[in-house]
C-alpha cells in the first residue's frame, strides 16, 4: 500500500482571502510552519470536516500534501509554495507581512 | 462615451445595493459559499490564490479621464496601489477585502463603471478594436452597436444561465485588432452596395480546444444586429452542452452540429425574434449614436512633431513604434505601453493612471482606450502635441518604445494570482523582455508578438501568439510549451506545436535560439518573425529548438 502523504488542511480566509492553515488547537494560522501536520488519513477528513464546519470564517477548505521537517511542514507542490509566500512580481502578501514583522523586530 | 441616463444609474443601483446585501448576508452567517459564490461571480468578484479578485468591465475598451482618475482611487483606497488592464478589456484589482467590495462598487458607479458579468456563465463584456472611432482604416465606429450590446446583454433574463461564458466583439475596420475571430460571437463591419452591415464569425475560442470561428453570415444589415444576435444565443442556449463544462462553449456546439444546421437553426429563430423587436433597439441606437461622435478636431500645425522627430532620437525611437496613424493627418493615435521592460504586463500604478487621465483631459480630448494587448491608448493626439505628451511619459516611465515588438508580450496573470493556473506567466515575460533589451535586439528583430498564458484556458491569447507560450505542471514542475506561427488579425491561424516542452530555466536560451534562427534566415528587416515563418515552416526553427534531436540524426 502507498505509504499516506501528510497532510494540512488550508482554505482562504473569508474577509482578506488570505491564505489560512488549520493549527492543531482548532485555530486558524497564516503561517505554515504553524500549522497541524496530519499523519493519518481518517483523521485528515475529520479535520477536513472541522475546518468545512467553520463556514464563517473560511472559504475553499482542502487538504495539501506537505513534506514534515525540522522548520516545519514545507510544501510538497509548487503551487503552495506560491500561496504560502505571495506572488514573484511584487513583494505583496504574506512576504509583505513577513517584511514588516522582520522590521518591526529589529 | 456613453453617458448613463436616468435608468442605467438606478438600475446600478439598486444592483449594487443587492450586492451589498448579499456581502453583509455571506458575512453574518446567512448564506453559505455554496450559496454566495453564483451572486459574487455574477458580480465579478473570484477568490483567488491569496486573496479576492474584483474584475471591473471597461465596455470596448473606452475610458474618459474621470474614469481613469477613479480607476487609481479605486487602487489606491482598497487595494494595493496598482490595477491589472487584461486581455478582455477589464481591469483587475487583485488585494480587495470583500467587505470593501461594495464600495468599490459604488465608486464605480459614480463614473458609470461596473463589474457586471464580468464572471459566470453569461455574456461577457463586449470588446471592440481600441482604436474605433481614430482609425485611418476603419469604415465606421463600432462602438455605438457595442453600448447596444452592453445594454441588450446587461441582466439579459434569457441569459443569466448559458451553458458558458459567452464572448463578443466587434471591430469597424478591414484590420482586425479585436481577435473576432476568436470570439463566440465576432463582428466585422463590411460594405455592400453602399450600405454598412456586419460579417458575423461565431464558434471561434481559444482555451484546451482552439478554433478559428466561421461565418454564419456574410452580411447582415445593421438594423437587424440584435434580433440575430439574440437568435444566435438563443440557439446556443437550448442546444449548447451542460453535461461537461469543457464541452459547453459554443464553438463545440458548432464544431459538434455543424456551421449548416446552426445557420439553418438561427434564420428560424431569426425569423421570428426580428419582427417581436419592432424597432424599439434602433431608437434606442440612435439615442446611443451621437454620443459617440467624433470631438472637435482642431486643426493644427505639424511643426512641434516635425523638429522633434529630426532632433530628437529618443523621441523618433516612440514616435516608430507607438503612433498609429489617425484619420486626420494631424492627429495621431497613441498607445502608451504598460510594458516597460522587466515590469508586469498590463499593470499600472495609481499615479501612472491618473497621469495617464490628466495627459487625456489635456492632449486627447478626454478620451483612452485599454487595449487587449494590455496597453492603453491616446486615441486622438495632435501631432503638435506630440513632443510634450512624450516627454510627460517619460517623466513616469511611460514612454517605452515597444509597442507590437518582442518585449510588448500578453501575459496572463498565470500562477502567481490565478487559482486556475497550472505555471507562472509574469516572470516569463520579464525575463524575455529584460533579456532582449539587454542584448540591444529588440528593434532589430522587429515585429512579433509573443503571448504568454499560465493554463489551458489561454487567457494570454497564446494560441494567437507568432510565438505563443503555455506554462503547465509536468509532475509538479513548471513547464512551458512553445507554439509558432499563431495570428490573430483578420487572418487567424492557430500556432503549431512546436515540440516537447521546456523546463522553466531552458525555456529564455529556446526562445533566443528562435530568434537568432529568425535573424540569420530572414531575407531582410522587411520580412517579419511572422513571414519568415510562413515561407519557412516549422521546420528550421524545429531544429533551432531542439538541437540534440538535429545532433541525434547527424550522427
Amino acid at each position: 500500500m502507498p505509504r499516506f502523504t501528510p497532510k494540512v488542511v488550508t482554505a482562504n480566509a473569508l474577509i482578506e482571502g488570505d491564505v489560512i492553515y488549520l493549527a492543531a488547537d482548532d485555530s486558524w494560522t497564516r503561517d505554515l510552519a504553524r500549522a497541524e501536520v496530519i499523519e493519518d488519513e481518517a483523521i485528515a477528513q475529520m479535520r477536513l470536516l472541522d475546518a468545512q464546519r467553520q463556514a464563517g470564517q473560511v472559504v475553499g477548505a482542502y487538504l495539501a500534501d506537505v513534506i514534515p521537517g525540522a522548520r516545519g511542514p514545507q510544501p510538497a507542490h509548487f503551487r503552495e509554495d506560491f500561496r504560502r509566500k505571495g506572488p514573484s512580481n511584487y513583494a505583496h502578501g504574506k512576504q509583505e507581512a513577513r517584511k514588516q514583522e522582520d522590521t518591526a523586530n529589529v | 462615451m456613453y453617458d448613463y441616463n436616468e435608468f442605467d444609474r438606478a438600475f446600478l443601483a439598486e444592483r449594487n445595493a443587492q450586492f451589498r446585501a448579499q456581502v453583509a448576508r455571506r458575512i453574518d452567517g446567512s448564506l453559505t459559499e455554496d450559496e454566495f459564490k453564483p451572486l459574487r461571480l455574477m458580480n465579478g468578484l473570484y477568490l483567488q490564490l491569496h486573496a479576492y479578485m474584483l474584475r471591473v468591465a471597461i465596455p470596448y475598451g473606452t475610458l474618459n479621464s474621470a474614469q481613469m482618475r477613479q480607476l487609481a482611487l479605486l487602487a489606491e483606497k482598497w487595494d494595493k496601489g496598482y490595477g491589472h488592464f487584461t486581455t478582455r478589456q477589464n481591469i483587475q484589482y487583485n488585494w480587495p477585502k470583500l467587505s470593501d467590495v461594495p464600495d468599490m462598487l459604488d465608486a464605480l458607479a459614480e463614473v458609470g463603471l461596473h463589474a457586471i458579468q464580468t464572471s459566470g456563465n453569461t455574456i461577457r463584456n463586449v470588446t471592440a478594436d481600441h482604436f474605433a472611432g481614430a482609425a485611418a482604416d476603419e469604415l465606421a465606429d463600432p462602438r455605438p452597436v457595442a453600448e447596444l450590446i452592453r445594454q441588450w446583454s446587461t441582466d439579459h433574463p434569457e441569459f443569466q444561465f448559458l451553458p458558458r461564458k459567452f464572448k463578443i466583439a466587434v471591430t469597424g475596420s478591414p484590420n482586425d485588432r479585436a481577435v473576432t475571430r476568436a470570439h463566440d460571437i465576432g463582428l466585422r463591419m463590411v460594405e455592400r452596395d453602399g450600405e454598412t452591415g456586419f460579417e458575423v464569425i461565431v464558434g471561434g475560442g481559444l482555451g484546451r480546444t482552439p478554433m478559428i470561428g466561421q461565418v454564419i453570415r456574410d452580411f447582415l444589415p445593421r438594423a437587424d444586429l440584435l434580433p440575430y444576435l439574440e437568435a444566435i444565443v438563443s440557439v446556443y442556449n437550448l442546444l449548447g452542452r451542460r453535461d461537461n463544462k469543457y464541452k459547453a462553449r459554443i464553438k463545440i456546439t458548432v464544431h459538434e452540429n455543424g456551421i449548416d444546421t446552426i445557420r439553418d437553426l438561427v434564420e428560424e429563430r431569426f425569423a421570428t425574434l426580428r419582427t417581436a423587436f419592432n424597432g424599439a433597439d434602433q431608437a434606442l441606437l440612435a439615442q446611443i449614436e451621437p454620443q459617440f461622435a467624433p470631438p472637435a478636431f482642431a486643426a493644427r500645425d505639424t511643426h512641434p512633431h516635425d523638429i522633434a522627430y529630426q532632433n530628437d532620437p529618443v523621441f523618433r525611437s516612440w514616435a516608430d513604434t507607438n503612433l498609429t496613424a489617425h484619420r486626420r493627418a494631424d492627429h495621431a493615435i497613441v498607445s502608451i505601453s504598460l510594458k516597460a521592460h522587466g515590469a508586469t504586463p498590463g499593470d499600472a500604478t495609481a499615479g501612472q493612471m491618473r497621469l495617464m487621465a490628466d495627459l487625456a483631459a489635456r492632449y486627447a480630448y478626454d478620451e483612452l482606450r485599454i487595449s487587449h494587448e494590455q496597453n492603453v491608448i491616446l486615441p486622438h493626439v495632435a501631432r503638435a502635441d506630440l513632443p510634450a505628451l512624450h516627454a510627460a511619459l517619460k517623466s513616469a516611465g511611460l514612454a517605452t518604445a515597444n509597442i507590437g515588438l518582442i518585449s510588448d508580450i500578453i501575459a496572463c496573470p498565470g500562477m502567481d494570482y490565478c487559482a486556475l493556473a497550472t505555471a507562472r506567466s509574469i516572470p516569463v515575460a520579464q525575463e524575455i523582455a529584460t533579456h532582449f533589451d539587454a542584448l540591444k535586439l529588440e528593434h532589430d528583430i522587429g515585429p512579433l508578438k509573443i503571448k504568454i498564458s499560465g493554463c489551458i484556458n489561454a487567457c494570454g491569447h497564446h494560441h494567437v501568439g507568432h510565438i505563443g507560450i503555455l506554462g503547465l505542471d509536468r509532475a509538479g514542475v513548471e513547464n512551458y510549451q512553445i507554439t509558432l506561427g499563431g495570428d490573430g488579425t483578420e487572418d487567424a491561424v492557430i500556432g503549431e506545436r512546436a515540440g516537447p516542452g521546456f523546463a522553466a530555466e531552458d525555456l529564455l536560451p529556446a526562445i533566443e535560439r528562435l530568434i537568432r534562427t529568425y535573424l540569420d534566415l530572414r531575407e531582410g528587416r522587411e520580412e517579419t518573425f511572422l513571414d519568415a515563418y510562413r515561407r519557412l515552416g516549422l521546420a528550421p526553427f524545429k531544429a533551432a529548438l531542439y538541437p540534440e534531436a538535429r545532433d541525434r540524426h547527424a550522427a
